[in-house]
């Protein structure tokens, strides 16, 4: 077995000092969790579905799973014992060892659930891709991510996997939900249906990888975040403080799952409180997620300012036409939540929208307004017990400044500083799979650096203020630009592009490249439509949706594009002192 | 407009979203968002680019109308006075 974590959860050198404190709440945590019988460990799937299964909750239902006509279909605790048991002997008798990667490349439905759960059965590491994925940041992930089985679709297999697979050469086993198609994949319907309905879940220690999350960072390759099975720790207990998750709750998270959120929260967090999860297989439309929430009876409900903004287009008049007296708690993660969408939940839903600050690294929500407390409309609320946060002082760059491995906490009451937090907590990320370099880049002083920078007011309130780097937040993903430039640049008519996220009032940024064409040829209209065209069918929803030409990009010294000054441009702002950007030219 | 009029504003405002879109292979039933591969601020754009194109505004009730090419044609035709 590939032993994952390459550091225990306190990173590679952190002080003890408040982290002890903090260890305390998560002992406490830790203790509302059965542990796999017998003293064999943790294993998330144990607790969010087989000690459910095993007593009085067996018969509850715990997925309650909406097809695109709006058919629904239930599985009860009981059933996604046997079922999640039944895609673990499959994986075991096809060969698939704890350790390996299984990614999912699926839309939301019950085979999701099934995959992702019986992947954790079988100690095997869950890896989920976003479905609106084109087939290069697809392959890009298989690959990093050496990916033995696949669960997907017909559809998807043939249009992103199959026409990359030979790219793929650890990709061993596609298993195909639904109608079956290509003689390349099993058909998992009939896989499952012949597979041992019994499964002893193996020993699991606590700090075997369980889940690769795949982010992106201004420079480089995607990293692949990996998390261990001691973060159901984390997910359990964040759940029921940020997001007010009791007994007897019927909880709709509409995240995407190929994102961190739709499986930490998506999947894992309402299970291992044993309650009801809604899941929707339609795409976004006003009146069927108002019915659904009235239908369904939803009462805890986690989605993303993009969402929130788009239902605020419909106005206020017809969330007050269905009966949303179930619902009792709203919660917005994605990006930085405006005033103006949370009082827009205190107008149409009788409830303000509950902001919360979290990433792929930490694996849980880390910053929140919690149930009960005063929200302050634009704030993403404060630090959670067990989480320990701070402001650093920035260097030029507008990361914190790291003098001779020191890091200064910014301390005065409305002052910015990039966000940072004490390393100890369950879900922290373990490392980047084989990328060390990139890990170690993320610690100093003892603290772990977000990348995201906020202030802080004198109520301990967290505001979020703007990326660090180059990353692009769009409609709650984080963009790297290095893969949508990397993916232009190998248009024939491409000397150079420069990726940056433009201002957009529904998905917070939208993902704009800058174009310097090769010698000859000349912008057009048409030109431009040929590069968006170029990259959708590459990269598909991380694909840029405007593109600029630029006779000459600004360079560094290094050669590198500078896409900080194409952002200033974009703003309007002043692009201030260039004299550091050497070869400007 | 007349529907090959609407027909063809719609299929200007979806290649403007899409270019690599075949809006030419589509069948009148066919889900847009489906078919195409838009996803919420694709579909935002092209009710956009599309409201451009008839010189009118477009209202969010009147989205679900805009689900495929038949019922999309049908109501722009609708809408001016076609």
């Amino acid at each position: 077995m590939e032993k994952a974590p390459m550091h225990g959860p306190r990173g590679p050198a952190a002080p003890a000092d408040d982290a002890a404190i903090a260890a305390r709440v998560w002992d406490a945590a830790r203790a509302e969790l059965d542990g796999l019988p017998g003293g064999r460990g943790l294993n998330i799937a144990h607790e969010a579905v087989d000690r459910h299964a095993a007593g009085p909750a067996a018969g509850r239902v715990a997925l309650r799973c909406i097809g695109r006509d709006g058919d629904v279909t239930e599985v009860t605790y009981a059933e996604l014992r046997e079922r999640t048991s039944r895609f673990a002997s499959l994986l075991r008798g096809l060969g698939v060892r704890p350790g390996d990667r299984v990614f999912s490349l699926l839309g939301r439905g019950a085979d999701l659930y099934v995959a992702a759960l019986g992947t954790l059965k079988n100690a095997s590491v869950f890896a989920p891709l976003f479905p609106a994925f084109g087939p290069e940041p697809v392959a890009e992930r298989l690959r990093i991510g050496a990916g033995r089985a696949l669960v997907t679709s017909a559809d998807l297999y043939r249009r992103k996997v199959a026409p990359v697979r030979d790219r793929l050469p650890d990709l061993e086993h596609v298993l195909i939900a639904g109608e079956p198609g290509d003689p390349a994949t099993i058909g998992l319907a009939d896989a499952l249906a012949a597979a041992d309905p019994e499964f002893e879940i193996p020993p699991t220690d606590p700090q075997d990888m369980a889940l690769l999350h795949f982010t992106s960072g201004t420079t480089g390759r995607p990293k692949g975040a990996v998390h261990v099975h001691e973060a159901v720790v984390a997910h359990h207990a964040t759940a029921a403080r940020a997001l007010d998750l009791r007994s007897g709750d019927v909880f709709w998270c509409t995240a995407d799952p190929g994102c961190v959120t739709g499986t930490s929260y998506g999947i894992i967090a309402p299970l291992t409180h044993g309650l009801t999860v809604l899941s929707d297989a339609g795409d976004f439309d006003a009146r069927r997620w108002y019915r659904i929430l009235a239908e369904h009876r939803v009462s805890v409900w986690y989605t993303a300012p993009t969402a929130i903004r788009m239902l605020m287009r419909y106005g206020d008049d017809l969330p007050r036409s269905y009966d949303l007296s179930a619902l009792r708690f709203v919660a917005s993660v994605g990006e930085a939540l405006n005033p103006e969408a949370v009082t827009w939940g205190e107008r149409a839903l009788g409830m303000p929208v509950h902001d919360n600050w979290w990433q792929t690294e930490t694996g849980a929500i880390m910053i929140a307004n919690v149930a009960g407390m005063p929200v302050k409309p634009g704030s993403m609320g404060r630090p959670l017990p067990g989480v320990v946060a701070t402001l650093l002082r920035q260097g030029r760059d507008g990361r914190a400044l790291v003098t001779d491995g020191r890091v200064t906490e910014v301390t005065e009451p409305g002052a910015q500083g990039e966000i940072a937090l004490r390393p100890g907590w369950p879900s922290m990320f373990r490392g980047y799979l084989h990328d060390e370099a990139r890990y170690a880049e993320c610690f100093a002083g003892g603290w772990y650096l977000t990348g995201d920078l906020a202030r802080r007011d004198a109520d301990g309130y967290y505001w979020f203020v703007a990326r660090a780097d180059d990353v692009i937040k769009s409609a709650g993903h984080l963009i790297g630009p290095f893969e949508v430039e990397s993916a232009l640049m190998e248009h024939p008519a491409v000397a150079q592009a420069g990726v940056i996220g433009k201002p957009d009032p529904v998905a917070g940024e939208i993902v704009k490249a800058f174009v310097e064409l090769k010698p000859g040829r000349e912008p057009s209209e048409e030109l431009a439509r040929e590069l968006i065209a170029f990259g959708r069918r590459r990269l598909g929803a991380v694909a840029p949706r405007e593109i600029a030409f630029d006779e000459h990009l600004p360079l560094t010294q290094s050669g590198k594009v500078m896409r900080r000054l194409l952002k200033a441009r974009e703003l309007g702002l002043d692009t201030g002192d260039t004299s550091t950007l050497g070869s400007a030219r | 407009m007349t529907p090959e009029q609407a027909t063809r504003a719609i299929s200007e405002a979806l290649t403007r979203v899409a270019p690599d879109a075949d809006v030419g292979g589509l069948a009148p039933g066919d889900d847009l968002r489906d078919a195409l591969e838009l996803d919420s601020l694709d579909f935002l754009a092209f009710v956009e680019a599309l409201s451009d194109r008839i010189g009118r505004r477009i209202d969010e009730d009147d989205y679900p109308k805009l689900a495929t090419l038949g019922s999309a044609r049908d109501f722009v035709a609708a809408r001016t006075g076609g």
